[in-house]
């Protein structure tokens, strides 16, 4: 009896993997032990102090330490300043008692935030009275945290790292041990070979997927805001658009080796540039129209729009469009260009 | 008797990678049932024939019909069995994995468990591939060869690597082949294989056939049947050495020199007698059918092992 030359090639793909330890820790543990330690850096703590030093002045810093949201300490001048250089301290306070002199960074929002804290706190304890009554509210939006804002982008990054180890390095693999050849030599169609690869890979990244984001809602509490429906398209596209990558440098590379050297050539720029861990609007202007074409940036951007703001998929357009050039153009450049020894 | 039909017919085979003239002009006819063997040294274009003729290498120059298509043709794939010098199959899929993968590509072929029962595979049936032997992994190439029920089957060096039994293993798989009406074209460097599981052998050196025919004609065609090699201190010279009885050619290997003779009871008292006449000191002597690899010596110069 026959079965079907698809299924089977899909399911040695998924044997293949399944019984290989170090690939699934790379695919399904790595990220985890990734969100935890980043969840656990950024995790929700108490506001901190304002970290402040006071030149040689015990009664200026008895005074101020009334003020709960100061942490004083009292130092000499060349100690106060060698403190501030070390951003140990995010405001140096210096008074010869009729004015005070505040030294501090201009560019680290800390520095001018402590100004106006010691300001104040020195105009209250001379009786200062404020002019209206101000209530405060403080709030923690859910989908506003860091933590909200690196999920969407583990589960892109993730999405990528496992497309392209997957993909690329079974392909160069596969040839390099003459597997290739010999599936050449046989009636197989050859699109079965590619189609069994992208169809392991879709398995796969749904369970990638729904890992990542279980996670991230059972241990931080990171809920998707928007339809599931949307998040498990974007992510089918954003695998694709990998597989297609992927499927390219396999076609390409000779050995192992070059294969990894282009994987990270490709996946290095888009680590830094597209939002993964910081937001890439940090990054110049003139280089924005170039980072929002990467398929990672495409695919964050489009996940946490999702995620975080309840976006619905429609308002994504321009990412999807991004993510379905990068799935069909290096899909069918692999093609053409594939070598099967 | 019908003469069986042509199974595959190439002539003018030529092919060049880079500045390398693999294969140089190579003609070859396989009848229907025969087994065929490329016998040559490492090197000799044996494995670049044989690729081409399985349709992976395109060819530079040349006419070849595989069951009647070009090679590499669709039909001629779904009805050749390969087993190539040299496959890694994905080590972590199990024995059973394997042959269900290689069936699924074939329209036509045999039941997975009667191939992997045919191979002696049965109790590795679930062992991963990683797991096997040489020659089990051997058997295993084999069995993902003809689980497609193939007409004609190409064996690129089956047993290099192997230790004997093993070797015997996939001797016996080869004509049970054959046997069932199976053709077969294999490469070697080994005579003993050559000679055990071949009708017609071509030897090949170079990219070109420099002789071919039944295991039987080719060492015929030495003249002399009889082998003696013999080591003395000082040597004998080739002249007096060749004037022996029945001494039809004498060559050197290493010290010692090589005698074919047609018939040794005559050949060997007298060189005897000549050893003793000359004062030389006989340190071996030894005695021995002709073979396939003094074919090979004799129509090169070098050895086949060694070339």
């Amino acid at each position: 009896m026959r079965s079907s030359p698809l299924l089977e090639l899909t399911r040695m793909r998924m044997v293949t993997f399944l019984r290989d330890p170090g690939a699934l820790f790379w695919v399904f543990g790595f990220p985890l032990v990734l969100a935890f330690v980043l969840g656990l850096a950024f995790r929700n703590r108490p506001p901190d102090p304002i970290h402040v030093v006071v030149v040689a002045n015990a009664p200026l810093a008895q005074a101020l330490k009334g003020d709960g949201t100061l942490n004083i300490e009292e130092a000499a001048l060349d100690d106060a300043r060698w403190r501030l250089r070390r951003a140990q301290v995010d405001v140096l306070v210096q008074s010869d008692g009729a004015s005070i002199t505040y030294r501090y960074d201009e560019t680290r929002p800390e520095g001018r935030v402590a100004r106006l804290a010691v300001e104040r706190a020195i105009e209250r304890s001379n009786g200062r009275v404020d002019t209206l009554r101000a209530t405060d509210e403080k709030v923690s939006e859910p989908g506003s945290r860091y933590i909200d804002f690196l999920v969407p982008g583990l589960i892109g990054m993730n999405l990528m790292g496992s497309s392209l180890w997957a993909i690329a390095y079974g392909i160069v693999d596969a040839r390099k041990k003459k597997l290739l050849k010999r599936l050449a030599a046989t009636p197989m169609k050859r699109s079965d070979y590619l189609l069994s690869i992208l169809l392991s890979r879709v398995v796969f990244l749904v369970f990638e997927t729904v890992v990542l984001i279980a996670i991230g809602w059972l241990a931080f509490g990171v809920a998707v805001q928007g339809s599931f429906a949307a998040v498990g398209l974007l992510a089918l596209l954003g695998g694709l658009a990998f597989a297609g990558i992927a499927l390219l440098i396999g076609a390409l590379a000779t050995s192992t080796e070059t294969a990894g050297g282009l994987m990270n050539l490709v996946m290095m720029p888009m680590y830094l540039l597209s939002g993964a861990f910081f937001s890439s609007k940090h990054f110049p202007d003139v280089l924005q129209p170039f980072i929002k074409a990467l398929p990672l940036t495409a695919l964050n951007d489009s996940l946490r729009a999702v995620i975080n703001e309840a976006a619905p998929l429609s308002s994504q357009w321009a990412q999807v469009a991004v993510l379905l050039a990068w799935g069909l153009l290096p899909f069918f450049v692999a093609l053409r260009v594939f070598r099967w020894q | 008797m019908p003469e069986a039909a042509t199974v595959l017919s190439c002539t003018g085979l030529k092919k060049s990678f880079a500045d390398v003239h693999a294969v140089r002009g190579v003609d070859l006819e396989l009848k229907k049932g025969e087994c065929f063997g490329l016998l040559g040294p490492n090197g000799a274009g044996k494995t670049t024939t044989i690729e081409i003729l399985e349709g992976l290498t395109p060819l530079d120059a040349g006419e070849v019909r595989i069951l009647g298509k070009p090679p590499g043709d669709a039909s001629v794939r779904e009805r050749i069995g390969i087993a190539l010098q040299e496959t890694e199959l994905p080590e972590k899929l199990t024995v059973l994995e394997c042959v269900r993968l290689f069936r699924s590509f074939y329209s036509r072929g045999r039941e997975v468990d009667a191939v992997i029962g045919h191979l002696e595979l049965d109790e590795k049936r679930t062992a991963r591939v990683a797991k096997l032997s040489g020659g089990q992994r051997q058997r295993l190439a084999l069995a993902c060869a003809l689980v497609g029920d193939p007409d004609l089957l190409f064996l690129d060096e089956p047993s290099t690597g192997l230790d004997p039994q093993a070797r015997l293993k996939v001797w016996e798989i080869v004509l049970a082949f054959k046997a069932a009406g199976g053709t077969v074209l294999l490469t070697t460097h080994y005579m003993e294989e050559a000679a055990r599981l071949c009708d017609r052998i071509a030897i090949v050196d170079h990219g070109k056939v420099i002789a071919r025919g039944s295991p039987q004609e080719l060492v015929a065609s030495l003249g002399a049947a009889q082998v003696i090699e013999v080591t003395t201190a000082p040597p004998l010279s080739d002249e007096v050495l060749k004037a022996l009885p029945s001494v039809v050619r004498v060559s050197p290997k290493a010290d010692a020199r090589v005698l074919h003779a047609a018939d040794v009871a005559a050949a060997l008292p007298a060189l005897l007698e000549l050893a003793r006449a000359q004062k030389v000191q006989v340190k071996n002597v030894t005695t021995r059918e002709a073979t396939l690899e003094d074919v090979f010596v004799h129509l090169t110069g070098s050895e086949l092992r060694d070339a």
